[in-house]
């Protein structure tokens, strides 16, 4: 492998990175400078190294990051094992061995884990996609579409919609997310509760009111966890330059 | 004491503060280093540069500095006391009943003081609250839902024991808990995302105030659902108000939704001394206004008049203080002797 092959391949992993979110913050793990190096080595295994805002930051969110990290960036096919390490945690000897020998949230944690990663990620899932559709929604009316017309848009015509670049960005992030409360047809409505049911125009406003609460949450914590991450480590260790992670890179985890 | 350009006396009572001992000397292992480590990158990171302090006065100040910062410096009237024990992380304790008394008892106008009480501690749990109640004539406690004991990683408002506990509270004329539902030591997944446990105490424990401290962050919204439903549910500001000079935008959307949900009489101001101090909080507070924008998005405005509840009033009646009363004796005390004629604000 030639020192470009090899440059490529850690940029691909830096993109596979990209994708993956902090569950709460619903924000990428590289935006949020989560991640300190990802390496390739010569017989194409994959070193991960990453830190928290906090040594206290919940064990569950953190293993359930370093395994969506293993996840995505296996899925590269030339990619011959995964490592993710986590550093400066309260659990990251425990997390750093159960992720080692490929074990389970509740086989690291035996009788202290009391719930299950899959049903957590789905809570977040779901609030992630509660978020995305209030800032859409939020943005689609003041952009002058009323409420009753919004209701009423099926996928397709949600993909049609000509909006401008930031509009469109807010209809990508949520199109990642739609699949989580039901499933992708065309002809299915664009906006569904969380529960899968289709909005109503009469109280489309305590519905709107109702899902804010969910966004301001999410920013407020991604704003602490910056804030608390910034104090902690010197941010200026050195990543891979963005011109180096290739455009379509924000597909979802 | 706040006083505005009119001469208006606005009185303030922190809902929140501690006065602990985080220093080296009293830490039993890494987890008491890296607590107070944690409390201190909070402080760093949301306090304005000119008002952060070295880290040996934060891991152990003196009681006179927190005088000075709380009613000298600072603003409040009164302050309530919240011991936090954590005894496996600290020798003698970070914040005990009996530590936080010292205070009470040299300036006993001033300080209301908590006790805190954790039901895996059983039968000698509840003597102790009884001793603690009788002792020191105490109205409120704090409870640390995600504080380590032994193995355990934390426990919840509805365990049966925890009910046997708040049974006997209610008992012995405790009127307030201030739960931690908040950021901080959130140890496995527990206590991960779940305020739920509040709403089913504070519905079955109508004699009771549930005081969610730090408004349920990093929970925010599945707090407010909770709030609205319930009538003695509270919301307790430290931790979201520092935001008020880092991230005044988020800060505005905190507050709206707080006001929105909970309405201006259950939101209660506090410093969560020493991480962060009563002068520039209250000064940026008392000159803050929602943005339009914000405004025309949540329908809501901070009043002037909210500012007065929340700072003090809703707190007074919690705690049944006559203010009017307080501020005499304070006053008697010399408490007011700093204070010239001048105006702390424009209005």
């Amino acid at each position: 492998m030639n020192v470009f092959e090899a440059t490529d391949r850690q940029a691909q992993v830096w993109a596979c990175l990209q994708g993956v979110t902090d569950p709460e913050l619903d924000e990428s793990v590289i935006e949020l400078n989560f991640v300190t190096n990802a390496d390739v080595d010569a017989s194409n295994h994959v070193h991960i190294g990453f830190r928290l805002p906090t040594y206290w930051c919940a064990a569950n969110f953190s293993f359930l990051m370093a395994d969506d990290m293993r996840r995505a960036v296996s899925e590269l096919d030339w990619v011959e094992g995964v490592t993710v390490v986590l550093g400066e945690h309260m659990y990251a000897d425990k997390i750093n061995l159960g992720l080692a020998h490929g074990l389970s949230f509740e086989e690291t944690f035996g009788s202290e884990a009391d719930g299950n990663l899959d049903e957590l990620r789905q809570i977040f899932l779901v609030k992630a996609f509660q978020r995305r559709q209030v800032t859409l929604l939020n943005y689609l009316t003041a952009a002058g579409h009323l409420p009753e017309k919004i209701i009423e848009l099926t996928l397709s015509d949600l993909e049609c919609l000509s909006l401008e670049a930031e509009g469109q960005k807010l209809v990508q992030r949520y199109f990642e997310r739609r699949h989580v409360v039901g499933p992708i047809r065309p002809d299915a409505f664009a906006f569904i509760t969380s529960e899968g049911t289709a909005l109503k125009s009469e109280n489309y406003a305590t519905y709107v009111s109702g899902l804010r609460r969910v966004g301001v949450n999410a920013e407020f914590n991604g704003a602490l966890c910056r804030g608390l991450l910034a104090v902690r480590f010197d941010l200026d260790t050195p990543f891979i330059p963005k011109s180096q992670i290739p455009a379509n890179s924000s597909t979802a985890a | 004491m706040y006083r505005t350009a009119k001469g208006e006396e606005i009185f303030v009572i922190d809902g929140h503060t501690h006065f602990w001992d985080g220093s080296p000397a009293n830490q039993k292992n890494v987890h008491g280093k890296q607590f107070i480590e944690c409390f201190y990158a909070y402080h760093n990171g949301l306090s304005p540069a000119e008002e952060r302090w070295p880290k040996d006065k934060f891991e152990k100040y003196s009681a006179e500095t927190m005088y000075n910062d709380l009613f000298v410096s600072g603003y409040d009237d009164m302050a309530i006391l919240q011991p936090t024990y954590l005894t496996d992380f600290y020798k003698n304790g970070f914040n005990t009943t009996e530590r936080s008394s010292a205070m009470k008892k040299s300036h006993p106008d001033r300080f209301i003081l908590n006790t805190a009480f954790d039901p895996r501690d059983g039968n000698k749990g509840l003597e102790h609250m009884q001793e603690m109640v009788e002792k020191h004539k105490i109205k409120g406690a704090k409870l640390y839902t995600a504080e380590w004991k032994g193995d355990s990683r934390g426990y919840k408002l509805t365990d049966k024991a925890t009910y046997k506990f708040l049974e006997a509270a209610q008992k012995l004329g405790i009127k307030n808990l201030h739960v931690h539902k908040g950021p901080t030591i959130l140890p496995l997944n527990r206590d991960a995302f779940d305020v739920a446990d509040v709403d089913d105490a504070a519905t079955d424990f109508q004699g009771l105030n549930f005081i969610i401290e730090h408004c349920g962050l990093p929970r925010l919204d599945d707090f407010c659902w909770i709030a609205t439903q319930e009538t003695n549910v509270y919301a307790g500001l430290a931790v979201a108000l520092p935001f008020i000079h880092s991230r005044p935008a988020y800060f505005a959307h905190i507050i709206s939704e707080l006001l929105f949900w909970l309405g201006p009489d259950k939101i209660l101001y506090g410093s969560d001394y020493g991480i962060w101090t009563p002068k520039w909080l209250i000064d940026k507070l008392m000159a803050f206004e929602i943005p339009d924008d914000i405004s025309k998005e949540t329908g809501q405005v901070l009043t002037h008049e909210f500012k007065v509840k929340i700072l003090g009033l809703n707190a007074a009646k919690l705690y049944g203080i006559d203010i009017e009363a307080q501020k005499k004796k304070i006053k008697a005390g010399g408490g007011y002797a700093h204070l010239s004629e001048a105006v702390h604000a424009k209005r």
